[in-house]
């Protein structure tokens, strides 16, 4: 071994040593976990666990409730994805006018959100959706609206927890987008400019390319981060109303933590993880027909 | 100053509401943790208090004797906990990412390049597939419950390698071969050399880590079960689960909560922003 392959592993060994033990000995032993009854019993006395094959899955996929943690958890991604992308990407476009001033105040304020505890801005946001005495239902009262029971009404709850979660999030990707957008080529854009493109066409043939494989990718990261809800209806609606903000995650919550059957819940893990890694795939192939990877 | 055309003025005001849209729950939090108690659920829904008052502040973080029992809702120890928990992950995490990271960039060994794929590719396994077993090894070696237990996940820092590492990439070769000829130690070298280019980026790693942990919610708790030893968020939450009628106690707890990392967010933005950036964007 040389000196610098010596100095090599004694600088990353430790680390290495570390992810090995908290992520991935038990990310394996997951996929065992999800094969055996591994309950409370099993908790007390290693003796009383069994193997118990794909039943697991069987039981999940048999109970209605962990359908509707999928469909809810669905539903949060599908409107959620397009609603904080689009709104970080309108304010990055914002932001890039060169008209616009003080632009470095602005990006600092706007981001803000996204370094606050989830736990106490989702705290705030249930106190302002409050029906009775909500700030958003005064707001909405002076235009005319008649009171929204938002975190009460099983219609309004994913709406509302995700005008929550877009405020919370958009500063990232605003970030990131703005970053993307100063390396669009300004002479492409200036010859566009002079070919008599408007502004809908240099956005849609000399900007959105340039910004393409960003944009994927903050796609392929949003799925993942609205897929892992947990912390919004844990704070907001404890799941409810009517287990209209159930996700995934709360699900697998109170099935492993709540009523400690730790083997069901290792199987709704693992469906997470087969749901996330298949849309990362299929993303990254969309983008690769477009030829932004 | 010269006139804004109407375009400049139209895109100047849209910025600016957004901008107030944005912050405006954050000022509310902080207007209605100052109001008297039951101010803020009465009608119309007060948007100033009538008085300040630091009352919610004492009933919060003041304890005191109930019935002969003492009371508090345990947001000072958890204050000091957070605080604690945070630092002591970002130092350790500081610790064993940095020199990782360099390593991965410009130390050559066997195996570096297979082990760089499978840490990128390890970043699409969501954290919370490991989360249960992980809960059962902990159990099994007395870590539920404890500092320990909530600290180290959040030392895997997968992430912060491949931060450092890119960081890294920048630093010319010729400089490092050059203290080499010279005779310095790899370890030398590393502190000598690297550390203080690093330094930019080691600062932005730590304040990432720092927050990353002072926010972390469903990881601290599941392995906190005793309250003493309850996070911010942790114990945030489970009062808002008890108390959610509280308008302005809630909202004196979030202003705990947030206030000190949107104080060090706001005094070190320039470092958190250029590292997402990727320092392409100036001012």
């Amino acid at each position: 071994m040389t000196r610098q392959e010596r100095a090599a592993w004694i600088f990353s060994a430790p680390v290495l040593a570390v992810i090995a033990l908290v992520f991935v000995l038990p990310t394996a032993l997951a996929m065992a976990l999800s094969v055996t009854d591994y309950s409370i019993y099993a908790l007390a006395d290693w003796a009383n666990l069994r193997f118990v094959g794909l039943g697991n899955f069987g039981d999940l996929f048999a109970t209605p409730l962990f359908w509707r943690a999928i469909g809810n958890t669905a539903l949060f991604a599908v409107l959620g994805v397009p609603m904080a992308i689009g709104t970080s990407l309108a304010v990055a476009l914002l932001l890039n006018d060169a008209t616009v001033r003080w632009k470095p105040l602005w990006r600092v304020l706007l981001f803000a959100p996204y370094v606050t505890s989830i736990v106490a801005t989702a705290v705030v946001w249930r106190f302002l959706f409050n029906e009775r005495s909500g700030l958003i239902n005064r707001v909405l009262a002076t235009v005319g609206v008649a009171p929204v029971d938002w975190l009460g009404d099983p219609h309004t709850s994913i709406p509302a927890i995700l005008i929550f979660v877009t405020w919370k999030i958009f500063g990232y990707n605003m970030i990131v987008f703005t970053a993307a957008l100063s390396a669009v080529p300004q002479d492409l854009m200036e010859a566009a400019r002079l070919d008599g493109a408007g502004r809908w066409g240099r956005f849609r043939h000399v900007t959105l390319p340039a910004i393409g494989p960003t944009l994927l990718l903050a796609a392929v990261m949003s799925v993942a981060g609205f897929l892992q809800i947990f912390a919004e209806p844990y704070v907001m609606t404890l799941g409810g109303p009517a287990q209209s903000t159930t996700t995934i995650l709360y699900f697998m919550f109170d099935e492993g933590f709540k009523w400690w059957n730790l083997g069901q819940a290792s199987a709704v893990a693992f469906v997470l993880f087969v749901m996330i890694l298949a849309l990362t795939m299929v993303q990254t192939r969309i983008g690769r027909r477009y030829e932004w990877l | 100053m010269a006139l804004m055309k109407p375009r400049a003025i139209l895109a100047n005001t849209a910025v600016v509401v957004l901008t107030a849209l944005t912050i405006a729950p954050l000022i509310y939090m902080v207007i209605v943790s100052f109001m008297p108690r039951g101010e803020s659920s009465s009608l119309p829904t007060p948007l100033w208090p009538s008085h300040w008052s630091l009352e919610n502040y004492h009933e919060l973080l003041v304890r005191r004797l109930i019935d002969g029992a003492w009371f508090d809702y345990r947001i000072v120890p958890a204050l000091f906990n957070s605080i604690a928990i945070a630092a002591i992950s970002t130092l350790l995490g500081l610790l064993l990412t940095v020199p990782a990271g360099y390593a991965f960039a410009k130390l050559r060994f066997r195996g570096r390049e297979r082990l760089l794929k499978i840490l990128i590719a390890s970043l699409v396994v969501p954290g919370q597939v490991a989360m249960l077993p992980l809960f059962l090894i902990f159990k099994q070696l007395g870590l539920v419950n404890s500092y320990a237990g909530v600290i180290l996940p959040s030392l895997a820092g997968i992430f912060a390698i491949l931060f450092v590492r890119q960081a890294t990439l920048a630093i010319p070769d010729e400089m490092i071969d050059a203290a080499r000829i010279d005779g310095a130690s790899e370890g030398r070298i590393f502190v000598a050399i690297v550390l203080p280019l690093l330094t930019p980026i080691v600062v932005t790693l730590a304040l990432f880590l720092f927050l990353g942990s002072w926010n972390d919610f469903l990881w601290p708790l599941i392995v906190l079960a005793d309250q003493h030893l309850y996070t911010l968020p942790v114990a945030v939450a489970a009062i808002a689960r008890e108390h959610s009628a509280d308008g302005e106690l809630m909202m004196a707890a979030a202003v705990v909560t947030t206030m000190p990392v949107l104080l060090l967010f706001l005094a070190m933005q320039r470092y958190y922003l250029t590292g997402l950036l990727g320092g392409s964007v100036k001012g």
